[in-house]
């Protein structure tokens, strides 16, 4: 997501949650693909991942990238969403102590990154407590 | 008739308390607590801002409306801290709710009265039927200058409203604005912290301009103060809105379900939406609801809604008002407010 080219791109999956699903193995893919690699059909829909899951796996990032060191320590986790689709992501508003595995989280809208004091912002989704 | 389809608010969990603040700046916390009517208010983290704030309050605005997004044909977000100076907050709230590309999108800026701005230009459009569906936000991330009075009460927070006419929860009966041109706060370019005139922003910028607002729609729908059930004012600070009340004759219970300003702060933009937001979340059906916002420079936008039967099937589909405001709070030291806010000058 450095350039706002890449950044753009991403835009379906990182602000809609934008997924494609086997119309034959019904096999959900994110971000979409061209072709099932499990049934080698082309003929894949549109679809959305699930906003809500739980967490099954995470870690506290106490050293992070340059782009992220004002926002450390944060918590990142593996989050199995509620159609099985597990995605990698941010968790927050969520005090360390209260992070568990199996806890419930909810997708929402944050800011991701700036890049620098001039470039552009990046958006996208994060993991918040479903309380 | 035209009105409001879906409403939704959205408010960051950060608190920072009128005595952590007081205390770095050597002032008064108890007379500033008294003075303002004020306890606390809500802080934006590092990675959420106007926009992220927008589209979580539109998102659930999205849920009580029931409609597809597609459908939505104008998206207006009204504020003073759009995150980018050139690039509109619009297009990316759009983009995320899923409504482009056929939609007219534009970003507001009247200081505090930025967002009533979009809901009054939405919900025209859908009166003169250019769009099945307009979409009017009120955002801020507001900024006080440390130690300034300001920094008492500058918060954050989001209201959004769908305006459509059909499956409406609130009708709009009428709507009014009034405006001169009133120096009492205003912001430079490239400037970071606004300045105001201090005790020129009460008699003659809010109170002249909320009370001008508010008289000229109740002549024009022929109403009077006690045929409203809920009034709500701009919250630049507790006092400010109790006053204004009690000059047009409404009584604090017509005030105190939409006065969130004493917890939450003044979220600008978003400040008089947001009360209109847990207005109705306890509003009933045939309730009327008076809303005057307030703008410096300066202006104040008022509208008359009629709530519907249709209010006690959608009020619980999105998160409630008062809940946002109450639940899952966390309360931050000065010092990492400060953090929070970009208050800190650092080496690159």
């Amino acid at each position: 997501m450095s350039t706002p080219s890449r950044y753009w791109r991403e835009i379906p999956q990182r602000y809609r949650l934008e997924a494609n699903s086997c119309t034959k193995c019904k096999q959900k893919f994110f971000p979409p693909r061209l072709i099932c690699p499990e049934c080698g059909s082309r003929d894949l829909v549109k679809t959305k991942i699930a906003e809500k899951g739980k967490v099954i796996s995470y870690t506290i990032i106490r050293v992070p990238p340059s782009q992220f060191k004002d926002q450390a320590p944060y918590a990142v986790g593996v989050i199995e969403l509620d159609d099985g689709v597990k995605l990698m992501g941010q968790i927050v508003d969520c005090d360390f102590e209260d992070l568990k595995l199996g806890k419930r989280v909810k997708i929402e809208f944050r800011k991701l990154f700036k890049k620098g004091h001039s470039g552009i912002l990046c958006y996208g989704y994060k993991f918040v407590p479903d309380s | 008739m035209e009105g409001i389809v879906g409403y939704g608010a959205y408010i960051p969990r950060n608190r920072i308390k009128v005595e952590e603040i007081a205390k770095v700046w050597g002032a008064d916390a108890p007379s500033y607590k008294k003075g303002l009517i004020l306890e606390e208010k809500s802080v934006p983290s590092p990675d959420q801002d106007t926009i992220t704030m927008s589209v979580e309050a539109s998102k659930n605005a999205l849920k009580r409306a029931g409609i597809d997004p597609i459908d939505i044909g104008a998206v207006y977000v009204g504020s003073e801290s759009h995150p980018y100076a050139v690039k509109p907050s619009g297009t990316v709230l759009a983009e995320a709710l899923g409504a482009t590309p056929e939609v007219h999108t534009a970003d507001f800026e009247f200081a505090c009265k930025a967002g009533t701005e979009g809901m009054f230009v939405a919900l025209n459009l859908v009166k003169a039927g250019i769009v099945t569906y307009g979409l009017g936000v009120g955002a801020d991330t507001s900024q006080g200058a440390p130690g300034d009075a300001l920094e008492y009460s500058a918060a954050a927070g989001a209201a959004a409203f769908i305006f459509g006419r059909d499956k409406v929860v609130a009708e709009v009966l009428d709507t009014y604005a009034y405006m001169t041109d009133t120096p009492d706060f205003w912001r430079r370019e490239y400037e970071y912290y606004p300045q105001h005139g201090g005790r020129f922003t009460g008699e003659p910028a809010y109170f002249k301009h909320v009370i001008g607002a508010a008289k000229g729609i109740m002549n024009k729908a022929g109403m009077q103060a006690g045929d409203f059930n809920y009034v709500v004012f701009h919250q630049p600070n507790g006092k400010f809105p109790f006053r204004a009340g009690k000059i047009l004759g409404f009584s604090r219970q017509q005030i105190e379900p939409g006065w969130l300003v004493n917890k939450l702060g003044n979220t600008y933009s978003g400040s008089s939406p947001l009360g209109l937001t847990a207005t109705l979340d306890i509003a009933k059906p045939g309730d009327n609801i008076l809303l005057v916002s307030y703008g410096s420079g300066a202006g104040s936008d008022a509208f008359i809604l009629k709530v519907t039967s249709r209010i006690d099937a959608v009020r619980n589909l999105a998160p409630l008002t008062r809940e946002l405001l109450n639940n899952n709070k966390k309360y931050l030291e000065y010092g990492e407010y400060a953090k929070f806010r970009e208050k800190i000058r650092k080496a690159d």
